[in-house]
């Protein structure tokens, strides 16, 4: 008989007990909705998580004071990096192709009567190229400001707002701690990084932050700018040397302080993304499991339900394969249809969730294709057993069943 | 053309064991029409179910054309019932809710025809309802629908035609016009094999055998 015979027959029963035939792909529909809609919030995540990391600039490595993370302790000192060890790397090391030394902290900043406690960032004028930020309006900084201990600072574009709502702040005179700073520039946003929202913080000169607002003479960050073709890890061990030397560390003290490069971190956002998709796999897997049974129970019923037609089938010459393929096509199209109607649900769920939060959604053509081919393995699956219980009937016991 | 030798089936009813066939012999040649009669409990229905390799027997040879049936796998089963024979109903046994003529084309289907439909137009078309065509048998009277459920019987052309009391549902005026459509299929030079009670039934038969207690009570000569 051919296939196309056979689907339709097997829509006509289908269609004949709509009803049934709905609550019987619901649950398909539910799980197949359920994966489509996280998969695609899970792809938009990660591409945004990724766009971020790549704009804070690539190449670059981030030497920090105190020890690594690792194991939960942080090692005491956190005063340990000086300027000298900034200007140690940039000298020995031919392969770093710029340095920004940093210092930061947190200090209430004032406009007449607007204010805000955020973020001081005593960069100099290195900062802005190595961490790939643009100035939207007004200027950057010069080396002439960076040695004359300029009072003069950046805005984040969120601070610019809510410093100075809609008027141009470039030239205006606002007060970080108590020092009266011009606002020579505002920087294009570069959007939230989780941990950190640059578009919060206000840049000053080096030499300013350190010797008049912050009062530190200690860094918090050393941020490094490798040549392109430089070996990322293959310097962070070099810095690691320099460092080491500069703080006279013996062989036995473990590091003052730690590097982390890009990559890193671009590791961190997709583990993070595995654990999230193997989550949703387990999910998926039980409604798909569950949607299965209610498709298996369903076949069962329609089997028994239809124990004369099949014996009237038999009868007239069908063999056990084909009353199998008959029902299992069945299975097959509520599964299918289930997995095409679940894959339209997920599709809404995710739109409209990103419509209405600020999540990003990205659909892979993959997720589609593997949402289909599970939902119709779902249907054979759980619907051969039913299909051959039909296909070994006896054709007189199905004939005299009323 | 159809030899049976020594039929037996028995089965459980119950706690009792009924010996629906108890030692049968008989045997039809081609191009006849016969019919098999006999009080009911006698067997009748359980020979049509084993003639027509719908059910095997206990003990005994049953012959098609020669061919010893017990030999035959499922499969060949199936195409025996598809080709060789059509069997006839007594409640017509058509598909619900599927069309008289998708009915009819069901066995030519099986047997991956591709000019099923046009075939069983004329099927259709031989037993005088072409103009039903498209009607479900749920709109179609008795006597249409057991000319619907002959038409599927004869659609692959089979030699031979079995049908287990197919007026058992029918008034007198309709059973008689489905014995002159047997008839007539009979004339075309198919063996046709009928179960009745009915003696007006019967007498269309050029041949008929008695049954009582799973035994061959009475039999016209034999070949």
């Amino acid at each position: 008989m051919l296939i196309w015979t056979l689907i339709k027959i097997a829509c006509q029963s289908l269609l004949a007990n709509t009803l049934r035939t709905f609550l019987a792909m619901l649950g398909i529909i539910i799980g197949v909705g359920a994966v489509i809609s996280m998969m695609a919030l899970g792809a938009g995540a990660k591409a945004q998580v990724m766009g971020r990391v790549t704009a804070m600039g690539t190449n670059l490595l981030v030497v920090r004071p105190g020890g690594d993370f690792r194991g939960g302790v942080r090692s005491e000192s956190n005063k340990g990096l000086k300027l000298a060890d900034a200007d140690a790397i940039l000298r020995q090391l031919p392969q770093v192709e710029a340095v920004a030394p940093l210092v930061m902290g947190r200090a209430q900043v004032k406009y007449f009567n607007h204010n805000m406690n955020t973020t001081i960032t005593g960069a100099p004028m290195t900062y802005l190229s190595l961490r790939a930020f643009e100035v939207d309006k007004g200027q950057g900084f010069s080396a002439l400001e960076d040695e004359h201990v300029a009072r003069v600072a950046l805005l984040g574009a969120n601070a610019a707002e809510q410093l100075f709502a809609d008027q141009n702040p470039v030239g205006e005179v606002i007060r970080i701690k108590n020092v009266n700073v011009r606002v020579i520039g505002v920087l294009k946003a570069k959007g939230d990084q989780g941990w950190f929202n640059p578009d919060d913080m206000v840049v000053v000169p080096f030499a300013t932050a350190m010797k008049q607002i912050l009062g530190q003479d200690y860094l918090s960050e050393i941020d490094v700018k490798l040549a392109p073709d430089a070996d990322a890890a293959a310097m962070e061990e070099r810095i690691g040397a320099i460092l080491r030397t500069n703080h006279r560390l013996l062989p036995t003290v473990e590091d003052d302080f730690h590097v982390r490069n890009q990559s890193e971190l671009v590791e961190m956002a997709s583990s993070f993304t595995r654990t999230f998709s193997l989550l949703l796999g387990g999910i998926a897997s039980i409604s798909l499991v569950v949607g299965g049974i209610g498709i298996m129970n369903i076949m069962l019923v329609t089997v028994t339900e239809r124990t004369r037609e099949i014996g009237v089938r038999k009868a007239i010459g069908a063999r056990d394969w084909d009353i199998l393929r008959q029902f299992l096509l069945e299975s097959i199209v509520i599964s299918g249809v289930g997995g095409i109607l679940g894959i339209g649900l997920g599709l809404g769920v995710a739109w409209s969730f990103s419509r209405f939060t600020d999540f990003a959604i990205l659909v892979e053509g993959r997720s589609i294709v593997l949402a289909l081919a599970v939902s119709a393995s779902v249907g054979i699956f759980f619907g051969y057993y039913p299909a051959r219980r039909a296909a070994k009937l006896n054709p007189i016991e199905a004939l005299r069943y009323e | 053309m159809i030899e049976t030798r020594n039929l037996r089936k028995s089965y459980h009813s119950g706690e009792a064991m009924v010996h629906a066939l108890d030692g049968v012999d008989i045997c039809i040649s081609a191009g006849e029409m016969v019919a098999i009669t006999g009080p009911s409990g006698s067997g009748k229905s359980t020979l049509m179910h084993i003639l027509g390799c719908l059910d095997a027997p206990d003990q005994g040879e049953y012959l098609l054309e020669g061919e010893n049936v017990a030999t035959l796998s499922p499969n060949r089963l199936a195409t025996v019932r598809n080709r060789r024979i059509g069997f006839v109903f007594q409640s017509f046994n058509l598909l619900p809710r599927v069309s008289a003529l998708e009915n009819v084309e069901l066995p030519l289907l099986y047997a991956g025809r591709s000019d099923a439909r046009a075939v069983a137009l004329q099927a259709l078309d031989r037993v005088g309802l072409a103009d039903r065509q498209r009607h479900d048998p749920s709109q179609l009277s008795g006597g249409q629908r057991q000319r619907v459920a002959i038409a599927r019987a004869m659609v692959s052309d089979p030699a031979i035609i079995l049908a287990d009391e197919p007026t058992g549902n029918l008034d007198s005026h309709t059973s008689l016009e489905i014995m002159e459509l047997f008839a007539r299929l009979n004339r075309d030079g198919r063996t046709i094999i009928l179960v009745t009670h009915d003696p007006q039934v019967a007498g269309f038969c050029s041949r008929q055998i008695r049954f009582r207690d799973g035994r061959v009570a009475e039999e016209a000569p034999s070949c």
